[in-house]
């Protein structure tokens, strides 16, 4: 579905944004009744980014995400059956339950993984650029990460390294204006984070990233790039994260009054609207495709709470082959 | 007047604020740990006391954290460093060890690090890996870190301001599972408890439980359970891994002449195959009964849901100290 704006794949990618913000939306109920336990990060608000950038991307390209990343498994064609049970630890799951909110994993769908400690994907993606390259695969990788994982050391020395390489790598800067309380202004140096493509020597792209079809253009054109043998982009897509960092946070870092401009930009309804001006879209369907969302949300419950806990003994299996 | 009662987020946060009121050069870094407050509320009101300048919000990059805190330290400054998760170490993990840890004695003593990094750790707060990790037996292989492990707010007061007035660089290790989970007498003012000597924390002819930090909580818990079946256990609290107290650890064992040790960390190669390779040397002809290990098993941390599992629980102490008080 690379580069194409058919209608069909824009209803997708609404499609796929609804299923994000239901996912998402119900952690904290799921939280509250004991069903699933421990912190787990959502991505309200930053949809558009995690469904633009795997718009863009065929389906065995690769991507790496991050803690806050069950957008992008979702993005990338994931199950959210499977995902539910994940996040309940159950032997249904993604990682048959082992893995939980922020390690999963789909090499099926290029789900590299998700990963619990920021700035934990660079070298992966990295990796996994260079093996495409060497194998003539005509994939590339596309590394999800943070406004906060730009200032990580692993940032640096992947960027150099994909610099020199000219490895087919895009990296995709969720600038969601914050690392937990430090706000990415403070924390930047050089102020916008798209300069620091400049150093390591390939293109910087600033975009929206309420705008599902401008990343999705974005990324597309990154991907050209890197399948021309040109090297990486770096993409820094400005979002922002509606919901504190985990579900406990008390956000004293913000105001409501910072909030409401963003909130106003929400990235779902904007582009309903949009496909409901342009014609690609009734409002009928639109309620159609909400409800059939719900559905699926409903039922990746039922699956999840469904499957089994995993046998104790399993803890042993596989810590080595 | 009454003794206020504090937890350990209390202890800490006093014991941070009136080190910083009694010498200017001490100020903290870490991420989220000036207007946040520390993601445990553990610097709460500190930049508000002492400034943005003394208490200050750094990016998300811990390798510079402790590397910043190096060179704050060789210039003039008193650091005490914040990581927000002991697991989150591996990122840093070359300027603790290999940096840290050996400028006195490659510099042959002219020069020192006199730095203090705060993390929080340990099982029991269904935060997942890397957050819950029990890496310290890490660090006691990196020679000229000292591992510090309190296990109740008295001892995290007392301990935190020994390390802050350490000339050299003390890993301290916070239970974030006892944060909040009780109160005690902890004073206004000025205290410390050394390095290097342990406490014993509950008496008991039968068995001696050795463990530190949470862990201790835990012994206690069984160490009560197992009153109620007429054995009597004793509890070491280690309180500092480097260095050991070799001595209080030997005669406490020696008493009993049997010995359960009891950690967090996945049991091969964790801190407690070093007590009882110790107690094999110190104290061989005073044991009456093999030495037992219980530990996190040797297995990735698992979820959250799953960790009650994981973790070494009450039930799996008392059976460990039933068995060894029979052989």
């Amino acid at each position: 579905m690379a580069a194409s704006t058919s209608t069909d794949t824009n209803v997708e990618v609404l499609r796929r944004m609804m299923l994000i913000r239901a996912f998402d939306s119900l952690l904290p109920d799921l939280y509250t009744r004991g069903l699933i336990r421990g912190s787990s990060h959502a991505a309200i608000g930053q949809e558009a980014v995690a469904v633009g950038a795997c718009a863009a991307l065929a389906a065995d390209d690769y991507i790496t995400s991050t803690h806050r990343g069950h957008g992008h498994t979702i993005a990338k064609g994931g199950d959210v059956n499977r995902m539910m049970a994940e996040l309940m630890g159950r032997e249904d799951g993604y990682c048959r339950g082992k893995g939980g909110s922020m390690h999963i994993a789909d090499f099926s769908i290029g789900m590299l993984g998700a990963n619990g400690i920021v700035g934990g994907g660079f070298g992966i993606a990295a990796g996994a650029a260079l093996s495409a390259r060497l194998r003539k695969s005509g994939q590339v990788a596309l590394c999800f990460f943070g406004d906060g994982a730009i200032n990580q050391s692993s940032f640096h020395g992947v960027a150099n390294l994909a610099g020199i390489w000219k490895l087919p790598l895009i990296l995709l800067c969720e600038d969601n204006r914050f690392a937990m309380s430090g706000r990415a202004e403070q924390m930047i140096a050089g102020g916008d984070p798209v300069k620091r493509a400049q150093a390591y020597g390939f293109p910087g792209v600033s975009v929206d990233g309420m705008d599902v079809l401008a990343v999705r253009a974005a990324v597309a054109e990154a991907r050209v790039r890197a399948l021309a043998g040109d090297g990486p982009t770096l993409v820094v897509a400005a979002c922002y994260r509606f919901q504190g960092h985990f579900s406990g946070d008390t956000q004293s870092y913000r105001s409501k009054e910072e909030m409401a401009p963003w909130l106003e930009r929400d990235p779902i309804p904007a582009f309903r609207s949009r496909l409901l001006a342009e014609g690609g879209l009734t409002e009928a369907e639109a309620d159609a495709l909400e409800e059939e969302v719900a559905t699926s949300i409903a039922e990746a419950l039922e699956f999840a709470q469904a499957s089994p806990w995993p046998e104790a003994a399993e803890a042993w299996e596989d810590v080595d082959g | 007047m009454a003794m206020p009662e504090r937890n350990v987020v209390e202890a800490i946060n006093n014991a941070l604020t009136e080190e910083m009121e009694r010498d200017p050069r001490v100020m903290l870094l870490g991420l989220d740990v000036g207007r946040l407050g520390g993601v445990f509320r553990t610097t709460s009101g500190l930049i508000e006391k002492y400034g943005a300048s003394r208490v200050v919000d750094t990016p998300l990059a811990e390798a510079s954290i402790i590397g910043a805190s190096l060179g704050l330290a060789v210039s003039g400054m008193v650091p005490v460093a914040e990581i927000q998760f002991l697991g989150f170490t591996a990122q840093a993990f070359h300027q603790i060890g290999p940096q840290l840890g050996k400028y006195r004695h490659r510099s042959r003593g002219r020069y020192h690090a006199q730095v203090t990094i705060r993390a929080p750790f340990g099982g029991g707060i269904r935060s997942p890996e890397f957050h819950s990790d029990a890496v310290e037996a890490q660090f006691v292989q990196s020679p000229g870190i000292k591992v510090v492990m309190p296990s109740n707010p008295y001892d995290a007061k007392g301990m935190l301001l020994e390390a802050i007035r350490d000339p050299d660089p003390v890993l301290f290790c916070e239970p974030d599972r006892l944060y909040r989970l009780y109160r005690m007498e902890v004073p206004d003012g000025d205290y410390t408890v050394p390095f290097g000597k342990a406490v014993v924390a509950r008496e008991g002819k039968d068995v001696t439980l050795v463990a530190w930090s949470a862990a201790v909580e835990l012994c206690q818990r069984a160490a009560a359970k197992l009153a109620e079946e007429d054995i009597e256990a004793s509890i070491v609290d280690l309180r500092t891994l480097v260095p050991l107290d070799v001595e209080t650890l030997v005669n406490a064992v020696a008493a009993t002449g049997r010995c359960v040790i009891v950690h967090e960390a996945p049991l091969s190669a964790g801190f407690g195959a070093e007590v009882a390779a110790t107690l094999a040397e110190e104290a061989f002809y005073d044991l009456d009964a093999p030495i037992a290990r219980v530990a996190s098993w040797d297995i990735p941390f698992p979820p959250a849901s799953m960790e009650h599992w994981y973790l070494p629980s009450v039930d799996r102490v008392v059976e460990a100290a039933k068995r060894t008080a029979a052989a």
